[in-house]
C-alpha cells in the first residue's frame, strides 16, 4: 500500500510524517518492549523503564562536552587553495631566482594569484559580514595562530598578486627596473607563502579538539606538503607536464604523503579514529591514497614512459593530487567535528568500558541502557 | 584596581530548581534554546550554549539512602549549576584574533559584542566547551560574569537569584578559602565523596568558577584534565617551520638541479 492509496486526509506532504512511517515506528515500540522490556525515545520514557545513570564510564549521559567547530564549508576548501597557492608563490620565486623556464614562472604566479584573491573571499564569506575582517586587524596576537593566519594572509595577498601584475607586464621586455620589483613582490609572497602552506596546521592543532591537538607535531608538515602537491599540480595542468622541475617536486610531495599516510596508518591511539572510521575516515583515506600512492605511481609512470603517455601519466596525477589535496582538509575538518563528539576523549573514559553510546545513537538504535540495579529496584516499586 | 570575584557552585546545596537559568536568561536578555525533552534525563537543557549561560545538570544516580533523598524507591539527585569557568589561563582568550575576548577588572574572561567578529576560533579553544557562535547573529557568546551587574557593585544575576546559596559569588581567595572548609566540613558529615573540582595544576591554572560535587567530577561533564590549547602551538610551530623548510628547500633544489 502506498501513501496515495490512504484517504486524503491521511496524505502528508512531508515524507518524514507520512503515514506509514508512523505505522511502522508503532510496530517497532512494540517489538522493542517485547523484546527488552522497556522503550526508549525522546519525549517517551514509560513508567517502570529504566531511569538513566550519570557514571564514570558514561560522563554526562554521555553528552559531549566539547563544542563542534561551528565553520562553514569555506574553510576546509580555503585551507586547500591557500595550501596551493603558498606552495605556488614559492615555486614562481625559486623558479625566477633561478633562471628557470619564464612560462613556469608567470603561471606560478598566476596559481599564486588566484588563490590570494581566493582566500579572503572565501575567509570573509565565512564570517558572514564582509566588514568583520578587519576587526582581526586591530591587533597582532602571537599566541593565537588565527591571529598569525590572518597576517600571513593579509600580507601574502597583495604580494602575490603585485607579483603577478609585474610580471603581466613586462611579458615583452624585461626593465630592469620591474624586475626588481617583482623579486622584491615576489620574495615577500614566497616568504608569506610558506606560512599560507603551514599555519592551518597549527591552527587547527592549538584547539581543544583531540583529534587535531594529538596530531599537531604532523598536522602542519603534512598540510605543507598536501600544499606543494597542490600548487605543483595545478601549475603542471596549466601546460607543464614536462618541466623537470616540477615532475621531481611533484614525485617528492606524493612521496611525502605516502610516507604521512603510512605513519598514520600504523598510529593506533583513541583519539585518531574519526581520521580512520565513519565518513570522516574515508574521506581522509581517500584523501590520502589521492595524494600520496596513487601520483606517486603515476608519475613514476610518467618517467618511463613514451612522450604523449607520459603527459597525461602527469596530467592524472596532478588531478588527483589537487582533488587528494582538497578531500584531505575536508577529511580532516569532518573529523574535528566527530572528534568533539565523543565524550570519552576529554573524560579521559577509555573506549569500550561503557557499551553506551552517545545519546543521538541511542535513540535510534533503542540500545539498554546499563545498569540492571535501577531497573531492578524500579520494578519493585511498582 | 578591584578584587578578584569568583562563583563557588555547590552542588550539595542545589535543589535543581533552575533559578539561576531563568535569571540569567532574564537578565541578559538571552532567547529560549528550543523547548525540546531530551529523553535521557529530567535535564532538558543539556549544556551550556550561545544563549545558555547556566546549565543546572541533573545527575541521577540509583537509589541510595542519604544521598539527594531518602526513600529507597527514588532515584538519587545531585544537582550542579554548570557556568563558564572564567580559567585563569583562558583558551578562548588567547585565541581569539581580535582582541574582542578580554579579561575584565573583576578578572573574569568577557565576550565584547561589538568586536567579536564570528571566527568562531574561541568554540574550538575552549576546553569546557562553553563558548558558542550564534549562527544567526554569527558571533560567539558565553557568560559575562554578568558584568554590567559587577560594574556597578551588584551580585551577578544567577548568584542573586539561587534559593539556597548554592552558587556563592564573592572575592577569589575568600571563596577558595570558603570552599576549602565547605569541603572539610562535608567530610566531617560524612560525604566522604565531595570534591572540589578547580584545575590548578593544569595549564589553566585554576578556575574562577568552581564546583563542590560528589563522586568522580566525570560524572558533571567536568575534564580531569583541562589544558589550555595554546600549549600545543610551539610543537605546531616546530612543525610548520619543518615543514616550510622542507617546502623551500625542496623547490630551490628541483630547480637547480634543473638548470644543470
Amino acid at each position: 500500500m502506498t501513501d496515495s492509496a490512504l484517504p486524503s486526509r491521511l496524505q502528508v506532504s512531508d515524507p518524514d510524517l507520512s503515514f506509514q512511517r508512523r505505522e511502522r515506528r508503532l510496530e517497532a515500540v512494540r517489538l522493542e518492549a517485547i523484546r527488552t522490556g522497556h522503550v526508549e525515545a525522546i519525549g517517551a520514557r514509560p513508567a517502570g523503564s529504566p531511569i538513566p545513570i550519570a557514571s564514570i564510564e558514561t560522563g554526562y549521559y554521555g553528552i559531549h562536552m566539547l563544542k563542534e567547530p561551528q565553520w562553514s564549508w569555506e574553510i576546509p576548501v580555503y585551507f586547500f587553495v591557500g595550501g596551493a597557492a603558498g606552495a605556488a608563490a614559492v615555486i614562481a620565486q625559486f623558479a625566477q631566482m633561478t633562471g628557470s623556464d619564464t612560462e613556469v614562472v608567470g603561471d606560478a604566479r598566476t596559481v599564486a594569484a588566484i588563490g590570494a584573491i581566493l582566500s579572503p573571499a572565501l575567509l570573509v564569506s565565512d564570517l558572514g559580514v564582509p566588514s568583520r575582517f578587519l576587526n582581526m586587524l586591530r591587533v597582532f596576537k602571537v599566541q593565537s595562530p588565527m591571529s598569525v593566519g590572518v597576517y600571513i594572509v593579509s600580507l601574502f595577498g597583495p604580494s602575490a598578486m603585485a607579483a603577478k601584475i609585474v610580471n603581466w607586464a613586462r611579458r615583452n621586455g624585461s626593465g630592469t627596473m620591474l624586475k626588481i620589483v617583482e623579486g622584491t613582490a615576489g620574495l615577500f609572497a614566497a616568504l608569506t607563502g610558506l606560512g599560507m602552506a603551514t599555519y592551518t596546521g597549527v591552527l587547527i592543532g592549538a584547539t581543544a579538539i583531540p583529534v587535531w591537538n594529538e596530531n599537531i607535531d604532523t598536522l602542519p608538515t603534512h598540510f605543507a606538503l598536501s600544499g606543494l602537491a597542490a600548487g605543483v599540480s595545478a601549475i603542471q595542468l596549466m601546460g607543464h607536464e614536462d618541466s623537470r622541475a616540477l615532475n621531481l617536486l611533484g614525485i617528492a610531495a606524493s612521496a611525502g604523503e605516502t610516507l604521512e599516510g603510512v605513519k598514520l596508518e600504523l598510529e593506533i591511539k583513541p583519539a585518531n579514529v574519526p581520521i580512520k572510521k565513519g565518513l570522516s575516515g574515508a574521506i581522509t583515506r581517500i584523501g590520502g591514497v589521492l595524494s600520496g600512492p596513487l601520483p606517486l605511481a603515476l608519475r613514476l609512470a610518467a618517467i618511463i614512459s613514451k612522450d604523449s603517455r607520459s603527459k597525461n601519466l602527469v596530467r592524472a596525477a596532478s588531478a588527483a593530487s589537487l582533488a587528494g589535496s582538497l578531500l584531505t582538509r575536508v577529511g580532516w575538518i569532518r573529523a574535528g567535528h566527530l572528534s568533539a563528539r565523543d565524550y570519552r576523549l576529554p573524560l579521559q573514559i577509555a573506549a569500550g568500558t561503557s557499551k553506551m553510546k552517545p545519546p543521538e545513537a541511542r535513540m535510534a538504535k533503542g540500545q539498554p541502557r546499563p545498569g540492571g540495579l535501577v531497573e531492578r529496584s524500579c520494578d519493585r516499586a511498582l | 584596581m578591584s578584587a578578584t570575584t569568583a562563583f563557588l557552585t555547590d552542588s550539595t546545596l542545589c535543589i535543581g530548581c533552575k533559578a539561576c537559568e531563568v535569571a540569567c536568561k532574564e537578565w541578559n536578555d538571552l532567547g529560549e534554546d528550543g523547548l525540546n525533552w531530551t529523553g535521557f534525563s529530567y535535564d532538558n537543557t543539556e549544556a551550556v550554549g550561545h544563549s545558555t549561560w547556566r546549565h543546572v545538570k541533573f545527575v541521577e544516580h540509583p537509589p541510595e539512602i542519604g544521598h539527594g533523598g531518602n526513600s529507597p524507591d527514588v532515584a538519587s539527585w545531585t544537582f550542579s549549576s554548570d557556568v563558564c569557568k572564567h580559567c585563569e589561563n583562558a583558551g578562548c582568550l588567547e585565541a581569539c584574533p581580535t582582541g574582542s575576548i578580554v579579561r575584565t577588572e573583576f578578572g573574569g574572561v568577557y565576550v565584547q559584542p561589538d568586536i567579536c567578529n564570528g571566527c568562531s576560533y574561541c568554540v574550538v579553544a575552549c576546553p569546557f566547551g562553553v563558548v558558542q557562535r550564534n549562527k544567526e547573529d554569527g558571533r560567539a557568546f558565553k557568560c559575562t560574569f554578568c558584568y554590567d551587574r559587577q560594574k556597578v557593585g551588584l551580585t551577578p544575576a544567577c548568584a542573586h537569584a539561587c534559593p539556597t546559596e548554592s552558587i556563592k559569588f564573592g572575592k577569589l581567595d575568600e571563596l577558595r578559602a570558603e570552599a576549602a572548609r565547605r569541603l572539610e566540613k562535608l567530610h566531617e558529615e560524612g560525604m566522604q565523596d565531595a570534591t572540589l573540582y578547580d584545575p590548578i595544576d593544569t595549564s589553566i591554572g585554576g578556575i574562577h568558577a568552581f564546583f563542590i560535587t560528589r563522586g568522580d567530577p566525570r560524572q558533571y561533564n567536568l575534564p580531569p584534565q583541562p589544558e589550555i590549547p595554546t600549549i600545543y602551538a610551539e610543537r605546531g610551530w616546530k612543525s610548520a617551520a619543518i615543514g616550510a623548510g622542507v617546502l623551500a628547500v625542496g623547490t630551490l633544489l628541483a630547480f637547480l638541479g634543473d638548470r644543470q
